[in-house]
């Protein structure tokens, strides 16, 4: 007895259906991210905007590729917004010098390997935003980690020639690289304070404003804006990044308050580097975060507080990504555990 | 008396269009060219047939009776002659074909000899159980468990609650509504009687809150012995274990009753239905019916049981030139009718015409976890949806996929598109299908070990017969002893395999 499957949304109930559809999801994901962009692009130079538009030319281009590879309709496919959400997530995630090809390089890891291998939308295990970034990120330090320098920080920094000439012909290309790059605040911070200097002291640096760096905190609060539009869109639910920041906060909080010389407050800890971005576009990815209640605590409080102990003891100046992808290994295990009792269940 | 009133999880609010049909007096559907009443009407054993083609019927007539105990009888909704007994196609979601009996009517409407129940309230119960059961009554809600089975629960375990579902919670459908409105005498006093049947100590009769008329018109009628209630709006409101909840906070246990924790549910239907069946004798050969959605004039009809759907849609003004679609049922649960000759039955409430399918194709799980949050029996649709898929029917069970009420509100949100619900409902025959030939094989497998059992013990009997001069007693006892053992063996692995079936079983 063979149900007839041809066509199965036409003769199966429920014969109604909300009509948001996963492009429409992807496309309120990117209207999100629009100010945290514009607010880049003002800081770190139009590099930001020529990288996202680089990153997202790589991305349909390999997405295309991989889908004709793999003999999936294209037109379905493309349509679906997911490659232009992941590679605007990676390229705002690396600095606005970086080369076209190490663009290239991390994206199209991200869509070939981490998205198409693992079998493209939906079965994807690591976010593909994250998973390029920490790749190029292995491969090519360098290359990603020299930013411009902040606007209004009385450095010079790079106008579009010079940026366009940076990212196509590579850094030597200037003459005057260095003086135009410098570190970011999260960095200048951890060098700091492996030098034995006082945080206060080294807070005092024109990288810092108000709440952390300066500029980057204004584009954390574009990132937070963003994150509330979705929330009221009912595109994310408010779990997952209350459970990240409230996690961060507090890991930060215990250490501030054992020793405020040498740990960095909490409300810096929520502002700097890719915390705001995290809670709200990249903990909150549904593909890869847990999909049980109980679990998506888990999973988002884990991340929380690997990201503060990468941050603050690690190598690496920011912690958000590799604590993502440790997470996202370990989301199987997470939902196996949380499974929620049913209803008429008994405990 | 207030109750206090509880909220299910999951669940929808979805426009409920039930202004469409709910304002006009519902009509009574002119006799069709045909009557087509299939031998299976409700969840259960089908009908056996009692009359030939070519015999003359009367209205109420029993045609078929009921075929074991989960099977409940069908009668001639008309006077008429039989002009066919065969296979036709019924409401079922797979579009199959099943036994009917066919009846040309005679246009007279001549009643059967029928005789109503007096004094129900002093009646045993039981033999009030057996008038409903007479009348061929079945849930009318939309399952249609015959009503029977539910009333005996009372005799046999108490009940402490009796509720009586009014909730019309899918979108379009107002037969209820309309039914309580024209009729609530019969509602409150079938609710009486199947009170009486069950001999519940609590009585509630629930309603939505966009019922206010049909509200009014029970007030008037209900003492203290009902309890009315008002419960919001909400998908699906309706559902057995839903409305238990929202009633009494209870949770139905998983893969339990509702009998289980007290409680017997009917539809306002079935209540009206029992009420005609006690004070009048009449069968159940006719049910109000919803016709609604893109169509002229929509409202609600009485129709005799067996009337092709396409004769209820063309009293209100479908054109099946039109190209619009049929769904028989609400447009959540309901089945796409791709036959119009099929008849109504003693389950069908609605009528909907319908153009706007979703025809957007399916694309990839997101897990983006709507599924979940909006599914009442708090179920994790996603997991089942892969588990599904990859045909992994342990791991379907240890998800409870058995819980799953199909009420769609999972399908209705994803932004995949995905039909998932269809996949269930594929995975769940699927097992029982597994299920039925394990079992089988069991049965084959033990009725051969049986069968070795049987010859080698009178093989023993012969022999022991035989040696009965030359042996001595002792040998024999040691032989018996011997075959008691392997009796006692065979006894408990019998024991252990039924115990396992049982176990399987009492999910489905």
């Amino acid at each position: 007895m063979e149900i007839p499957m041809d066509n199965p949304a036409v003769f199966s109930s429920p014969h109604l259906h909300k009509s948001v559809s996963v492009s429409q999801i992807m496309r309120q994901v990117l209207y999100a991210l629009v100010p945290g962009i514009m607010l880049s692009a003002w800081f770190f130079g139009i590099g930001v905007l020529v990288q996202c538009l680089l990153a997202i030319l790589f991305a349909l281009a390999t997405e295309c590729l991989m889908l004709y590879l793999r003999g999936k309709p294209l037109k379905l496919y493309l349509l679906d917004g997911s490659a232009v959400v992941t590679a605007v997530l990676f390229a705002i995630t690396i600095s606005p010098y970086t080369s076209f090809w190490v663009n290239l390089l991390g994206i199209s890891f991200s869509i070939i390997i981490v998205k198409h291998f693992f079998g493209g939308l939906g079965y994807n295990i690591f976010n593909p935003a994250m998973a390029g970034y920490v790749f190029v990120l292995l491969c090519f330090p360098a290359e990603i980690s020299a930013w411009p320098h902040v606007q209004g920080s009385g450095e010079a920094s790079a106008g579009l020639v010079d940026t366009l000439s940076i990212i196509f012909s590579g850094h030597l290309s200037v003459s005057n690289f260095d003086s135009l790059s410098g570190a970011t605040a999260l960095d200048f911070m951890q060098s700091q304070i492996s030098g034995m200097v006082m945080v206060g002291e080294a807070r005092t640096s024109p990288l810092f404003g108000t709440l952390a760096g300066k500029g980057s905190e204004w584009i954390a609060v574009a990132w937070l804006a963003g994150g509330l539009w979705l929330l009221y869109k009912e595109i994310i639910k408010w779990q997952m990044p209350c459970t990240f920041l409230s996690s961060l906060f507090l890991s930060s909080l215990l250490f501030y308050g054992y020793d405020a010389d040498i740990y960095l407050s909490p409300v810096f800890t929520l502002f700097a580097g890719g915390s705001m971005l995290a809670a709200f576009f990249i903990v909150t990815d549904p593909v890869t975060a847990s999909t049980t209640p109980r679990g998506r605590v888990v999973y988002a409080c884990g991340i929380g507080i690997l990201t503060y102990l990468i941050r603050t003891w690690g190598s690496y100046p920011d912690g958000v990504a590799f604590a993502v992808l440790l997470l996202n290994a370990a989301v199987p295990l997470i939902d196996s555990c949380t499974r929620p009792r049913i209803f008429g269940e008994k405990i | 008396m207030t109750r206090e009133l509880h909220d299910f999880p999951g669940g929808l609010l979805i426009p409920t269009h039930k202004e469409l049909s709910n304002s006009k007096t519902s009509l009574i559907t002119p006799l069709p060219e045909r009557i087509i009443l299939p031998l299976q009407q409700h969840i259960g054993i089908p009908a056996e047939p009692l009359v030939q083609t070519g015999d003359r019927v009367l209205k109420g007539q029993i045609i078929a009776r009921a075929n074991g105990y989960v099977s409940v009888p069908v009668h001639a909704s008309t006077s008429g002659r039989i002009s066919d007994i065969g296979d036709y196609t019924v409401p079922d979601s797979l579009g199959l074909k099943a036994p009917c009996i066919v009846i040309d009517p005679d246009g007279y409407d001549e009643w059967f000899d029928i005789h109503p129940t007096e004094n129900y309230d002093s009646l045993d119960p039981k033999l009030l159980q057996r008038v409903i059961r007479e009348a061929g009554i079945v849930g009318m809600g939309g399952a249609g468990f015959p009503a029977h089975v539910k009333l005996q629960e009372g005799t046999v375990s108490e009940v402490d609650t009796l509720i009586i579902n009014g909730v019309e919670c899918e979108p379009f459908i107002s037969c209820d509504d309309r039914l309580i409105r024209e009729k609530p005498g019969y509602i409150v006093a079938g609710t009486r009687m199947i009170r009486h049947a069950v001999q519940a100590r609590h009585c509630v009769i629930a309603l939505e809150e966009d019922m206010p008329e049909a509200f009014v018109a029970l007030e008037q009628l209900v003492d203290d012995d009902i309890e009315l209630i008002k419960l919001p709006v909400k998908y699906p409101q309706g559902g057995e274990r839903q409305l238990i909840k929202s009633l009494t906070g209870k949770e139905v246990p998983s893969g339990g009753l509702p009998i289980h924790i007290g409680i017997v549910m009917h539809n306002v239907g079935t209540a009206a239905a029992a009420y005609r069946a006690v004070t009048r004798g009449e069968p159940l050969i006719s049910r109000y019916v919803t016709v609604s959605g893109e169509i002229s004039d929509p409202r609600n009809l009485q129709v005799l049981l067996g009337t092709p759907v396409k004769h209820c849609a063309i009293q209100c003004g479908y054109n099946d030139s039109s190209g619009e679609s049929i769904i028989l049922g609400g447009p959540m649960m309901g089945m796409y009718a791709g036959n119009m000759n099929m008849p109504v039955i003693k389950t069908t409430n609605c009528v909907l015409v319908t153009s706007s399918f979703n025809f957007n194709p399916e694309v990839p799980c997101i897990r983006c976890g709507q599924c979940a949050d909006v599914c009442p029996a708090e179920l994790l649709p996603q997991q089942l949806y892969w588990h599904a898929r990859a045909k992994h029917h342990a791991r379907l069970r240890e998800y409870h996929l058995f819980d799953c009420i199909e009420c769609g509100c999972c399908s209705y949100v994803c932004p995949s598109n995905i039909p998932l619900v269809q996949y269930y409902r594929k995975a769940k025959r699927q097992i029982s299908q597994d299920e039925q030939t394990h079992a089988s094989a069991d049965h084959a497998r033990q009725r051969f070990i049986n069968r070795g059992e049987r010859l080698r013990q009178e093989k023993s009997e012969q022999h022991s017969h035989k040696g009965k001069i030359a042996t001595d007693q002792p040998q024999q006892t040691d032989k018996q002893a011997f075959i008691k053992d392997a009796v006692a063996r065979t006894k408990a692995k019998r024991d252990r395999i039924r115990n396992q079936d049982g176990d399987g079983n009492s999910d489905g």
